[in-house]
């Protein structure tokens, strides 16, 4: 069933371009010893394991990349090897249904449903838990603003998708293998990197001036296999990259001294909003994740989550709930705004808001353990060099303010596997930096621009100063009322837009 | 304005990037280098001017597939080993693409979709293949360091690269090493009315940024249309004769940047479009299309237009079947 054995497929026959190429299955390094020693085997009559894209990473987004290069004519015929010690690509991802979700969630954005509508893989991710919300709500505790958002202001069905990663990550691997691609999955991790095997003699035959991989980069792994490629991808292996620092690339970042805490609870009542309120110390979210279970991201001081997470449930549930309602703050007055203090700004605009302020269904229950990460901002210089591109985490990690990080990687996919695509068609090597450039360009400022706001939203809620309160406010109510204001938000958020605010 | 002549001098400035040297010894030769052997030479190129006595370093020839198409005092003898690790280091110079050669490198694609579009509409391939130029048999007149031969034979096509600088074929050969889906490019340094005579034929004989440098371009276009089977495609690009090249690729690149050496290109060597298709159809070649080079200095990118006025290309079919 779910099994990713690297099979020597059939396609093996389809588009083999050089006779002396010879493939290996040893990637069916499995737990069997009978295949691991016909493994040995093969390895050592092949003459080289020589592929033309190595995934190192097979998360979420380097599984993407994988589906994305299956699912395009010019790609399709590339031999794919995907690096990755987790055994779950090999055994397969079980999920039971009766299972409550899974804490770890990501909000895919109307843009990303569609990209994974075209590798065929949303119809994996259908046959699972999943939740469509079409509204979502955003408030502050100093009860000064808030805003409401609606799928129907830019006429659209939803405004996003809240999935468990594991549900994404077993989609993929399932249209990965029932996609006509060549691949083979290492299951183990990549110990070392020579991006540049021309200028030094590979032992393997002796002399570097015959040695058929000069144009290839040589990756050694922690089961002694060697494989060549022409393009390494580093797709999941993270924000601590192994690829990023074996190859060089230099990235700024800060941490934000922040840890959030990341939990499944159950209401009494099924939810489809998307709810989020700063509190002084930092956002908490609440993603509706089907049946009456939500997804609770809080985020906060690194002191606040250790206390929060050694506290009992029922405390724990009681500060949710707390945070959630009349915690630090009043309820924002409702968007008649007649009276009181923001008469000021609300008075010329007449309300296309139309909904008032609710709060969100109470927490009853808490259905996982509570799991508590760092927050940090990372960013890479330079995505790509000669025979490397960067995807995902191991070329930024965000603040997961909006739940973007994963949209941001799942981009970063398809342009990179639309750039190879561009680059075979006009007889590109791979492997060059001026075509991978071209995925850089693409992908670097649209980036950057959504890190830069979540960046500045973290910044700006993370001070509670009186004036600044009431600017921010000011501008939640603005974009409340202000519907161009609002659409190209939630276009944005949508991942739909280059450009927030200039269309 | 300043960005307008950037544009322009950028334009020239893929074509032939200045070589290290300013001096170009047996320059005015130049012409004569694809041609040589179905003309009578003239004197400068017959008893050549004797060879510079310093040769330029390797990396400075490498500078520009120009300036070492130009010189003629190429090494005929074949390269010995000690030789290859610096001719290993000379393609990587030349196949840098953030290097001297950038901005051919940045033309290359552009070029190259439209070699794929007009061949693949006129040999009925598919182009939603990887390797849509499978089973054609395709010659780079010219072919420098394979900038142009590798792309072609990844797209699936038994690509032959000519040059008459042996060092230039040395590199290609060396890179198209490198990798296996070009290592079957055949190398030669020799010559089109070389390759006449063996009485070679292709299905798309293919001289990008050569006829200009030519001394015959009429005897040329009859080389390169009788190494064309009936039926093929001959595919040109080069330089119009127009004043807006002249203002870009000979006074600003030449005269006011210094990027190329003063006389690289001779203004009244240039062809018109219309000169071209001339020529071409007394060679039993029909022109079928035409297309100009841009460059948008902004995403640094150049694409295909109308607009024919510098660099264009042109799309012919050898007549008769």
């Amino acid at each position: 069933m779910n099994r990713l054995l690297a099979r020597r497929f059939a396609g093996n026959s389809c588009l083999v371009r050089v006779p002396w190429r010879s493939f290996c299955d040893a990637a069916a390094v499995n737990s069997g010893t009978a295949q691991a020693k016909h493994a040995e085997k093969q390895r050592l009559t092949s003459h080289s394991e020589e592929y033309d894209v190595a995934i190192v990473g097979g998360g979420m987004v380097g599984m993407a990349v994988a589906c994305s290069l299956a699912s395009m004519s010019l790609t399709k015929h590339l031999n794919v090897a995907i690096i990755d010690s987790n055994p779950a690509l090999v055994n397969g991802i079980t999920i039971k249904k009766e299972d409550p979700p899974d804490p770890r969630v990501s909000t895919v954005t109307p843009a990303t449903i569609s990209l994974f509508k075209e590798i065929g893989a949303w119809e994996y991710v259908q046959q699972h838990r999943h939740a469509y919300f079409d509204k979502m709500q955003v408030w502050d505790y100093t009860g000064l603003g808030y805003t409401r958002y609606n799928a129907r202001d830019v006429s659209k069905e939803v405004l996003g998708c809240v999935v468990e990663n594991k549900v994404l990550q077993s989609s993929l691997l399932s249209c990965i293998q029932n996609a006509d691609i060549r691949k083979t999955v290492f299951p183990a991790r990549l110990t070392s990197m020579n991006l540049n095997p021309s200028s030094i003699p590979t032992e393997l035959n002796g002399t570097s001036s015959t040695s058929p991989w000069r144009g290839f980069a040589r990756l050694e792994l922690s089961d002694g296999t060697c494989i060549h490629a022409k393009l390494v991808q580093v797709g999941a292996d993270g924000s601590k990259s192994n690829v990023r620092e074996l190859s060089g690339f230099k990235t700024t970042g800060w941490n934000y001294a922040q840890n959030a805490i990341i939990c499944t609870v159950e209401h009494t009542v099924e939810n489809n909003c998307a709810w989020q309120r700063f509190l002084p110390s930092g956002p908490i979210a609440v993603l509706p994740i089907g049946e009456n279970f939500s997804n609770i991201v809080w985020t906060m001081s690194p002191n606040e989550s250790s206390e929060l997470k050694s506290l009992t449930e029922s405390d724990f549930i009681k500060s949710v709930n707390h945070a959630l309602d009349y915690g630090y703050g009043p309820h924002p007055k409702s968007s008649s705004a007649r009276d009181g203090d923001l008469s000021w700004f609300g008075a010329g605009l007449t309300s296309s808001a139309g909904e008032g302020f609710t709060v969100p269904p109470r927490v009853v229950r808490l259905a996982s353990e509570r799991m508590v990460f760092p927050l940090s901002l990372k960013h890479a210089n330079s995505y790509v060099a000669k025979h490397v591109a960067l995807v995902g985490d191991a070329a930024h990690t965000v603040h997961p303010l909006a739940g973007q990080g994963v949209n941001l990687g799942f981009g970063d996919a398809f342009a990179l596997s639309r750039v190879i695509g561009e680059g075979i068609a006009v007889g590109s090597d791979i492997g060059e930096v001026s075509l991978l450039r071209r995925y850089e360009a693409e992908r670097r400022p649209a980036n950057i621009v959504m890190m830069a706001i979540l960046d500045g939203f973290q910044k700006v809620y993370s001070i509670d100063f009186g004036p600044l309160n009431i600017v921010r406010a000011a501008a939640f109510n603005a974009a409340n009322y202000f519907s161009p204001l609002k659409r190209n938000i939630i276009s944005y958020a949508s991942g739909e837009q280059r450009l927030p605010l200039f269309t | 304005m300043a960005s307008k002549l950037l544009r322009r001098v950028l334009i020239v400035s893929d074509r032939s990037p200045r070589p290290s040297s300013r001096s170009l010894p047996g320059f005015t030769s130049s012409r004569l280098f694809s041609s040589s052997n179905s003309q009578p030479l003239p004197a400068t190129a017959s008893s050549p001017p004797p060879p510079p006595t310093t040769v330029d370093p390797p990396s400075s020839s490498s500078a520009s597939k120009f300036g070492s198409k130009i010189r003629n005092d190429s090494v005929r003898s074949s390269i010995k080993d000690p030789e290859l690790a610096k001719f290993s280091a000379i393609a990587d110079t030349w196949w840098d693409s953030e290097g001297p050669f950038k901005p051919l490198h940045l033309m290359n694609p552009t070029r190259l979709a439209f070699i794929r579009s007009t061949l693949c509409r006129h040999f009925r391939k598919d182009t939603n293949s990887a390797r849509p130029l499978e089973g054609l048999k395709i010659i780079d007149v010219g072919c420098g360091g394979g900038i142009l031969s590798e792309p072609l034979a990844r797209m699936g096509a038994v690509v032959t690269g000519i040059d008459a600088v042996d060092k230039n074929i040395k590199i290609a050969r060396v890179h198209a090493d490198l990798d296996p889906g070009t290592s079957n490019i055949e190398y030669s340094c020799t010559t089109a009315e070389k390759l006449v005579e063996e009485q070679r034929k292709f299905d798309a004989v293919i001289a990008l940024e050569v006829i200009e440098h030519v001394a015959n371009p009429a005897e040329f276009c009859k080389s390169l249309s009788a190494l064309t089977t009936p039926g093929g495609a001959t595919v040109i690009s080069t330089i119009n004769r127009s004043m807006r090249a002249y203002a870009t690729a000979i006074v600003a690149a030449e005269y006011i940047l210094h990027w190329l050496p003063k006389g690289t290109h001779q203004w009244s060597s240039f062809l018109t479009p219309e000169e071209l298709a001339l020529i071409l159809k007394r060679a039993s070649v029909s022109v079928k299309e035409m297309a100009g080079f841009v460059y948008n200095p902004l995403t640094g990118r150049w694409s295909l237009s109308d607009d024919i006025s510098v660099n264009f290309i042109a799309f012919g079919t050898k007549d008769g079947q």
